[in-house]
C-alpha cells in the first residue's frame, strides 16, 4: 500500500473516531490501534481470571450457605467476563492461547490489585465493594470506547459488576452491624484494601504516558486522576453510612472543588507491586501456570478426541 | 417418623454438600476456562439443592435450627454423605470420574424421588433433575473425550475409575431411616436402581473406551457417619468461620 493511501485511510479512521463511530474488527485500523487494544483487552481478561484466585480462596470457607452460593456465582461471572474479553481480543487477530502464553511469561500484565492476599472473610466484602466498585468506574467509562466488541462486552460486564459491588457492600454492612469482632474485621479489610483500590486507576496523569493516545482514540474517555476522584467521591459517603473509617487522615470535603481532597498515594508501593514484588505476585502466577500445565493433557485429549470424531464422520460420509 | 425423615434428607443433601465443597476447591484452577466455569456451575447447582433440602429439614425438626446449623454445626460422625464424594481432586480424570459416578446415580435417584409421597421432596427432585441431567451430560461427555482421547488421558481415566469404582456401591446402600420411609412411599428403594446404574455405566464406559473394573470388596461407612481421613479436613474448611465466630449473622 502506498504511503499516500495509508495517510488517506488514517484520515478516514480519525474522522470516524471523531464522529463516535464504532470500529469493527474487519474495518481498517492503524497497527498501533490494534496493538494497543490487544494489550488493554487481554490485560483486562487476565485480570478477570487472576481475580478469581483471591475470591476463590474463600469459597470453601464462606460463613453461610447463602454467602457460599453467592460467592460461587460471582467467581463464575468473573470467569465468564474473561471468556468474552478473550473473544473480543481474538477479533483483533491473536489467539487465546497466545494471550495466556503472554500472561505466563510475564509479557502481559493484569491488575495489580489481585496481588494482595484475601486474608479474612471481610476481604470478600471489601473486594466486592471497593475493587469491583473501582472496576465499574473504569468500565462504565469504557462502554463508550471506540472498538465495538470491547464496548459491547463492557456493557454486559458492567451490569454484572454492579450487582457484585452491591453484594460486597452488603457483606460489609452486615459485618459493620454485627459483633465488635465482625466490625473490627470489616474495618481491618477497609484499611488494607483502600489504598490499593485507589491505585487501580493507574499512575497520576502526568506519569501516564499512554493516556494521550488512549484519549485520542476514545479507548479511554476520562483520565486516571478524574476516575480516581470519582471513585473517592462516591465511596467515602458509603463508608460513612456503615460507620467505617476510611484510613486517610487527610481526607476532607473541599467545598470549593466540590470533591474530596485526599492524602498522598504510596507510588513506590504501586510500582513495587507492578514490577512483581507484591505480596502474592508469585503465588498468583504459580497458580495460573500450574492450572495450565496440569491441564495440558486434558486439552490435548479433547483435541485428539475431536479429530477422531471428525475423521469418523468423514469416513461415514465418503 | 420425624427423625427418620430428617436423617433421610441429610443422606440425600450431604452428598451434594460435600461434592459441592470439593468442586468449590477447583475454582480458578481448571484445565481451561470453560471447564473451570462448568465445575463451578455444578458446585453452585448442588449447593442450591442443599439449601432446599436443609431448609426443609429444619422445618421438619421445628426446633429453631437453621439451614446453616445443619450445614456447619454438626460433628463429623453426624454427616451422612457417601465416601465417594469426599475423595480428593487428584487430577481432572478423578474429578470427572467421581462426577460421572455420582451424576448417574443422582439422576436415577431423582427420577424416582420425583414420585415420593412427600411433596416437598418430590418438588425438590423435580427442580433438581433438570440441573442434574446437565451434570450427567457434562461428565459423561468428558468421560468420552478423555477415555477416547490420547494414550495418556486413557491411562489416567482408567486409573481413576479403577480407584473410585469400589465406592459406587455405597450410593445404593439403604439406611434404617431409608428402610422405614420406603414403606411409607417417601424414600426411594435404591435396590431396584442398581441394575439400571450398572447397565448404563457399562454402556457409557464402553463408549469411552474404558473397562468397568471387577471389584470384590466395596468401600462403605460414610452413610453411617464413619468417613475417610479426608473428611476432617473438608469440614475444617467448611466449618471454619462458624466454629471460629459462633452465633453471628453473616
Amino acid at each position: 500500500m502506498s504511503e499516500e493511501k495509508i495517510k488517506d485511510l488514517e484520515n478516514q479512521f480519525e474522522e470516524r473516531i471523531a464522529r463516535d463511530d464504532k470500529i469493527e474488527p474487519k474495518d481498517w485500523m492503524p497497527e498501533k490501534y490494534r496493538k494497543t487494544h490487544i494489550r488493554q483487552i487481554s490485560q483486562h481478561a487476565h485480570s478477570e481470571i487472576v481475580g478469581m484466585l483471591p475470591e476463590g480462596n474463600w469459597i470453601t470457607r464462606a460463613p453461610s450457605l447463602r454467602r457460599k452460593v453467592a460467592l460461587l456465582a460471582k467467581v463464575q461471572d468473573e470467569g465468564g467476563h474473561g471468556l468474552y474479553l478473550y473473544s473480543a481480543a481474538e477479533t483483533l487477530g491473536i489467539s487465546r492461547d497466545e494471550m495466556i502464553e503472554q500472561l505466563h511469561s510475564g509479557k502481559a500484565k493484569y491488575s495489580s490489585i489481585f496481588n494482595y492476599p484475601s486474608v479474612t472473610w471481610a476481604d470478600i466484602g471489601a473486594i466486592g465493594w471497593l475493587v469491583d466498585g473501582a472496576a465499574i468506574i473504569n468500565q462504565v467509562a469504557l462502554c463508550g470506547t471506540s472498538f465495538g466488541p470491547y464496548a459491547r462486552a463492557m456493557v454486559r460486564i458492567c451490569k454484572e459488576e454492579s450487582f457484585h459491588q452491591r453484594q460486597g457492600y452488603e457483606i460489609m454492612l452486615t459485618l459493620a452491624n454485627g459483633t465488635p469482632e465482625q466490625k473490627a474485621m470489616a474495618q481491618d479489610a477497609l484499611n488494607r484494601w483502600w489504598w490499593p483500590s485507589l491505585m487501580m486507576f493507574g499512575p497520576r496523569d502526568e506519569d501516564s504516558p499512554n493516556t494521550a493516545l488512549s484519549m485520542k482514540w476514545k479507548l479511554k474517555r476520562k483520565t486516571n486522576d478524574e476516575l480516581r476522584q470519582q471513585f473517592i467521591d462516591q465511596t467515602v459517603p458509603q463508608a460513612e453510612l456503615i460507620d467505617l473509617k476510611v484510613p486517610d487522615p487527610d481526607l476532607k470535603w473541599n467545598e470549593e472543588r466540590g470533591h474530596y481532597d485526599f492524602g498522598p498515594i504510596d507510588w513506590d508501593e504501586f510500582w513495587q507491586v507492578v514490577k512483581g514484588h507484591g505480596p502474592c505476585n508469585r503465588e498468583r502466577m504459580e497458580a495460573r501456570r500450574s492450572a495450565w500445565e496440569n491441564g495440558a493433557w486434558v486439552r490435548e485429549a479433547a483435541m485428539a478426541h475431536a479429530d477422531k470424531k471428525a475423521k469418523k464422520s468423514l469416513n461415514k460420509a465418503s | 417418623m420425624k427423625e427418620n425423615l430428617y436423617q433421610y434428607i441429610l443422606e440425600i443433601a450431604d452428598n451434594c454438600l460435600i461434592l459441592g465443597q470439593r468442586l468449590g476447591e477447583l475454582c480458578g484452577h481448571g484445565p481451561n476456562l470453560e471447564t473451570d466455569i462448568a465445575c463451578t456451575n455444578i458446585s453452585l447447582d448442588l449447593l442450591g439443592q442443599v439449601r432446599s433440602y436443609y431448609q426443609y429439614a429444619a422445618q421438619v425438626m421445628e426446633d429453631g435450627r437453621t439451614e446453616d446449623d445443619i450445614a456447619f454445626m454438626r460433628m463429623e460422625r453426624e454427616y451422612r454423605n457417601t465416601l465417594l464424594v469426599e475423595q480428593p481432586n487428584t487430577d481432572f480424570a478423578f474429578i470427572i470420574s467421581r462426577q460421572f459416578m455420582f451424576d448417574l446415580y443422582h439422576y436415577l435417584f431423582l427420577k424416582e424421588l420425583q414420585h415420593s409421597r412427600d411433596l416437598s421432596l418430590s418438588a425438590i427432585a423435580s427442580k433438581s433433575i433438570k440441573e442434574v441431567s446437565y451434570h450427567l451430560r457434562f461428565s459423561s461427555d468428558w468421560m468420552k473425550r478423555l477415555g477416547d482421547g490420547t494414550e495418556e488421558s486413557q491411562r489416567r481415566m482408567q486409573a481413576a475409575i479403577n480407584t473410585l469404582w469400589p465406592y459406587f456401591e455405597e450410593l445404593f446402600e439403604i439406611s434404617d431411616a431409608g428402610k422405614a420411609l420406603i414403606k411409607e412411599g417417601i424414600a426411594v428403594d435404591t435396590k431396584g436402581l442398581k441394575k439400571d446404574y450398572l447397565n448404563s455405566a457399562r454402556e457409557y464406559l464402553q463408549e469411552a473406551n474404558l473397562i468397568m473394573p471387577e471389584v470384590e470388596h466395596f468401600m462403605k461407612g460414610g452413610k453411617s457417619g464413619v468417613h475417610s481421613e479426608h473428611m476432617g479436613y473438608i469440614l475444617a474448611d467448611l466449618q471454619y468461620m462458624q466454629r471460629a465466630y459462633p452465633n453471628m449473622n453473616w
